[in-house]
Parts: structure tokens; sequence; C-alpha cells
């Protein structure tokens, strides 16, 4: 295997957990509510993954775990912000705590263990071709699975009735309950999406990206995969674009700190400023994505608005 | 069967507004004692070591005050921000920032034995922590950007900037190149002799009655809460929503940047590649558990960093993870949110679901 494809592989591995909590998130946030837990959500799926996977041994029960957890996590969510009519933005940051904590005790015993991480798909020749071989054919099975949950997503969105009554829920609560249809249910369900996703990012991350356990693994990347859904301006496709540039910025940031002694004088710049990078593209990557005509059109309506059938 | 149903109050009720925190923290205290019984402790001994115990011990009553000063300083400035719809949930960052300029001017001042050594010290600070905090505000303003994400993203900016200065540059060349800088001589007066607390403390008690007052009293104060509350209304009135997110941004940034500057130099004495435990994002939930109004933030900051010192206590006492004390603090944000929902609405009991 050559460098490039190396280089290549990694990028595939740092975009996968974005683009897996993202799609989860977009959907959210097409029916109409914001939830800015992600990183709680995710951090859960990644500790419960993690310790299903070293109690069990099996890779599946891990994934499942961390999907389970993800949902609890979301339904915790749904029940105030739905239920309760409780503020979205301090809900979801109230997730992110609690998340982070309760990571922390789940992985209390486990710091520095160790599993087995899960290895790319092996399909028999196929696989052994050149270049495409372990690009294409030789990668895990959540790559796979995060290509067709977007393709899924956008199929569902676009294609199908129950996927226009959730944008028309996202879009107009008051008439799609005037309609007759459930909005909470309908959010609720998307909750319940967004936080298996979010889970499944978090196992991607806790087995196969670092196979052992860290105290706060997740590092920020269900903030970023929030980010990335307003990148996307809330269209599927696009998250693929978005993600894979972000992981292409993470890694390439990494080699460029590697080879410093390579670098032209004014590259050689602190690790700390390089760490910083991907946060301030971010940034300008949302004030760019701001300034376009487009996404005021495309912002879900009712984004972040409560609602409650008796009013 | 028998449903309990939501019912709108004809106007909110007056007793919620001041027993549903209350509610809240009853609620919290019954799930700590749940999750010390999962993590296999006593509950009734490990909640005394959490909440009673530090409350009974005079070193312990001085540190809660120093505790609770960032925390009082950071929500009070918050409460702007949340009462005029603007979620400036950055404050972390614009403490650190705080911190680094706080900690620069002192570095700048190092054995001049200025007097103007604290002064300059707490103007600083408030400046590195209103830059930091203005630059969400005015790209929120001039480009609609998103202000959540933007004031989140600057944390990450402003702790990595404070990790290179301590690791690289500000590092004392004496310290057997341990990441810290040299110990600040600014002197910063201690309120109670022998104790850790210093003027922050008196400054983060002033902000409450200053907050007070503008919201309560002043045009400044009103205009900030239409626009939070009815921003058709603001918009008729002609207050300028854009004026107001810059003002109500600096003007938290400032307090979490004084926050900061106090703690690197009054109460560390140097700075170090972490310098929080979270504060500013503990300050979010003393905001919200204080109903946004500056003197319940004063009590609701006492609150919180009462978690902090059980947790600690907890921790030496009964070996309960640190991480308990961010359940406990995630709990209690999810508890006064539900909670909210009894001042507009009353819980009653119905023999049909709701319909």
């Amino acid at each position: 295997m050559d460098l490039a494809t190396a280089i290549l592989l990694t990028v595939v591995t740092a975009s996968t957990p974005l683009l897996l909590a993202a799609v989860g998130e977009l959907v959210v946030e097409r029916s109409g509510v914001l939830n800015l837990g992600v990183e709680g959500m995710m951090i859960m799926g990644a500790a419960c993954g993690f310790a299903a996977t070293l109690a069990t041994g099996s890779h599946a029960a891990g994934v499942g775990v961390a999907m389970l957890a993800g949902m609890a996590m979301a339904a915790i969510f749904g029940l105030l912000v739905l239920g309760l009519v409780a503020n979205q933005v301090a809900c979801g940051l109230a997730l992110t705590i609690l998340g982070l904590g309760l990571s922390g005790l789940v992985g209390q015993g486990m710091v520095g263990q160790r599993v087995d991480p899960v290895g790319p798909v092996d399909i028999p020749w196929l696989g052994s071709l050149p270049v495409v071989g372990k690009l294409v054919f030789g990668l895990d099975p959540f790559v796979y699975a995060s290509f067709a949950l977007v393709a899924g997503t956008w199929w569902f969105l676009s294609r199908t009735r129950a996927g226009l009554v959730l944008r028309a829920v996202g879009d107009n609560h008051a008439s799609a309950h005037a309609l007759g249809h459930d909005v909470r249910l309908v959010r609720f369900a998307a909750l319940m999406f967004g936080g298996a996703c979010a889970g499944l990012a978090g196992a991607y991350v806790a087995l196969v990206y670092t196979p052992f356990w860290v105290t706060g693994m997740t590092a920020g990347r269900g903030w970023i995969a929030l980010a990335l859904v307003v990148f996307a301006s809330w269209r599927p496709w696009r998250l693929l674009f978005g993600a894979y540039l972000f992981g292409a910025m993470s890694i390439g940031q990494l080699h460029l700190q590697a080879m410093r002694g390579a670098l032209p004088d004014f590259l050689v710049l602190p690790g700390q400023f390089w760490s910083a990078l991907p946060y301030a593209a971010t940034i300008v990557v949302l004030v760019l994505i701001s300034r376009s005509r487009g996404r005021r059109a495309s912002e879900p309506a009712m984004l972040g608005t409560p609602f409650s059938p008796d009013r | 069967m028998a449903w309990i149903v939501l019912e709108k109050r004809a106007e909110p009720s007056l007793a919620m507004t001041f027993l549903s925190p209350l509610v809240a923290i009853a609620l919290t205290l019954a799930s700590s004692a749940a999750i010390f019984a999962a993590l296999g402790k006593d509950p009734l001994p490990a909640m005394h070591a959490y909440f009673v115990a530090p409350l009974v011990d005079p070193w312990s009553l001085q540190e809660l005050v120093v505790k609770a000063t960032p925390l009082v300083l950071i929500a009070t400035g918050l409460s702007f921000c949340y009462l005029s719809n603007n979620w400036n949930i950055g404050a972390e960052g614009q403490y650190v920032m705080g911190g680094i300029f706080g900690g620069g001017a002192a570095l700048a001042l190092h054995q001049t034995g200025s007097a103007l050594g604290l002064p300059a010290v707490i103007a600083m600070g408030a400046l590195g922590g209103a830059l930091l905090a203005s630059i969400p505000a005015l790209l929120r303003i001039r480009f609609s950007t998103n202000e959540i994400l933007t004031s989140l993203m600057l944390v990450y900016v402003a702790e990595l900037l404070l990790d290179w200065l301590v690791r690289g540059p500000w590092r004392d060349p004496r310290a057997m190149n341990f990441p810290q800088s040299v110990a600040f001589d600014v002197a910063v007066p201690i309120l109670v002799e022998g104790s850790r607390i210093h003027v922050g403390a008196a400054l983060a008690v002033l902000a409450c009655c200053a907050a007070a007052f503008v919201l309560g009293r002043t045009m400044k104060g009103f205009e900030i809460r239409v626009i939070g509350q009815a921003p058709r209304a603001a918009a008729f009135a002609g207050f300028s929503p854009a004026r107001a997110t810059l003002l109500v941004f600096a003007l938290s940034g400032a307090l979490a940047g004084i926050a900061g500057a106090l703690e690197v130099v009054g109460t560390m004495g140097q700075l170090r590649p972490s310098i929080s435990p979270g504060y500013g994002f503990a300050a979010i939930i003393v905001a919200f558990l204080g109903r946004l109004h500056p003197f319940g933030i004063l009590c609701a900051g006492l609150l919180l960093a009462l978690s902090y010192l059980g947790g600690e206590n907890a921790q030496i006492m009964m070996k309960i993870p640190l991480d308990a004390t961010r359940v406990i603090q995630g709990l209690l944000l999810f508890f006064v949110l539900a909670c909210d929902l009894l001042v507009l609405h009353r819980l009653r009991l119905a023999r049909r679901g709701p319909a």
C-alpha cells in the first residue's frame, strides 16, 4: 500500500463519524428540532458501545448498544423539548454536559483498555484489485453504511410521502397539525433516528478510529457535525462533500505537522495552530455559507421553534 | 385510566417562579442519590459528603465563595444574552481569553511594582473577553451566521492559544520544563483574612446589583428584554437588535474575561495550560437556574460552586469519580428547564387521555 492510498484511507476514517452523526442531525433539523446534544449522544454511544464490545467481544453487540445509548439520550431530549416544550438550545447543552459526565462514569474502569478494531470488509477478487481494491472495496462496513444512509435519507426526504410529512412538520408545524399529522410523533421519530446515528458515529470512533477508551474521545466531533448540517444547507448529498472536506482538512493538518522539516518556513507553525485550524475553518465556512442567498430558503422554517398542540 | 395533563395557566404563577427552581433542585438531589447507589456507594454518606460536608467546614465555606465568584460573574453577563435571545455558549472561551489578556498584563508589569497592576489586569481581562465575544456577534449581525456554533468553536481556539502561550513564549524558563508562567506579583486584595476570597467576590456581587438595576430600572434593560420576548414590538419601538446583540455579547464577554483574569492572577497566581474546570459551561446552568435574574444567579452560583466542592470532597472521601459532578450538573439543567413549565402550566389528573 503506497503512502497516498494510506492517507486517503485515513481521510475516510476521519470523515465517516462526522458523516454518520451529521446525517442523523440533518433529519432532526428537517423536522424542525434543533438538537445541540449531538456531542453528548455521540460520546455516550462511544462509551456504551466500547463497554459492550469489551464485555461480549462482539462488534455487533457494541454497535447495537451504542445506537440504543444514542437513542436513549435523544429520548430524554425529546421528552423535554416535545413533551414539556422546554427551550431547545438549553436542553441540547444539558444533553451534552450530561453525556460527557455519564460517559466518564461508564468508562471509569475502561481507561487504557483495548478492543480489536472492526476490520475492513473482505471481498474476494475485488479486494485484491490494484488501488481501487483497497479504496473502494476494502473499507470497513461503517463507511458503506454511511454512504447508504446518505442515499437513503435523500430518497426518504425527497421521494417518499413520510419524508414529505417530515419536511412539512419542519417547515410549518401549525399547518401540518391542522392537516391531522401528529407533529410531536414525527419529531420524536426523527430524534430517535438522530440519536441512533450519533450513537453509531460514537461506536465508529471507539471501535474503529481509536480502538481503546479515552475519556472525552469524540473531541468536539458532534459540534463539527452540527456545523456540517448548516454547511450542507440541510441537503443530504452536500453533507457527503462537507464531511469529506473536513475529514481531509483534519488529516491534512496532521500530515503537515508531521513533515514540518520539509515545509517552507512560513508554514512551520506551532502544533496548536494546526489543531485550531479545523475549528477556525468551521467558522469561516459557516460565514461563507450564511452569505449565500440560497441558505435562508433551505433552512427549515420551524427550526428551534417550540410546538404544543393546544396552542 | 387517569392521565396527567398539562393545563395552561391564565397567567404565569408567581409562586411557581420561585418554587420551580427549588423543585428542580429537589429532583436533582433525588436522582443524585440514585446515581450514587448505581455506582455502588451507600447513598446517605455519599449525599452527606457531596452536599452537606462542604457547608459545615469553615475552609470549604470560603472555597464556596472562591468558586462561586467566576460562576456568578459569567452567568450575570450570559443572562443579558439569553434575555435578548442571543445564544452565547462560548463563555468558556471568553473566560480563557480574559485569563490570557489579564495574565499578559500581569506578565508585562512583572517586577515593576506598579500600583496600576490590578486595574490593568481587570481592564485587559475585560477587553480580551469582549474582543473574543464580539466575533460571533459581528458575524451574526453582518452575515447572519449562527452564533451558537461560532461562539462554541472559539472556545477550542482560545484554549489552544493558551496552551501554546504557556508551553511556548510565556513559559517560565526556571519551571523545570513545566508548562506554566512565572508566579505573578500583582497584588490582588484579599477580602477575608486567611482565605482565598479576593476582590473578585465583591465585583461579582457588584455586577449582580448593577445588572439588576440596568435590567429593572433603565431603558436599555427594557430594550434588551423586549427584543428577546417580542422582536416585532421591539422593531416597532425602533430598538436596534443588531446593536443590542453586539452590546450583550461584548458585555457578557467582558464579565467572563474579568472572571478569567481574576482567577488567573488572583486565585491561581500563574497561567497553566488549563485554567477552568468548565466554569463557562456551568455558568450557563447558573444563569437558567437563577431564572436569568441577577439575584437568582447569585444563589445559583453558590449552588453550582457547591457541586464542584462536593464533587472534590466525594472523590476524596468516597472515591466517587469527578465525572459524577458533570452528570449532576447536566441533570440539574434538565430539571430546571423541565420545571420552567410549571410557571405557565399546571398539572392535573384527568380521566381520559389528552384529546
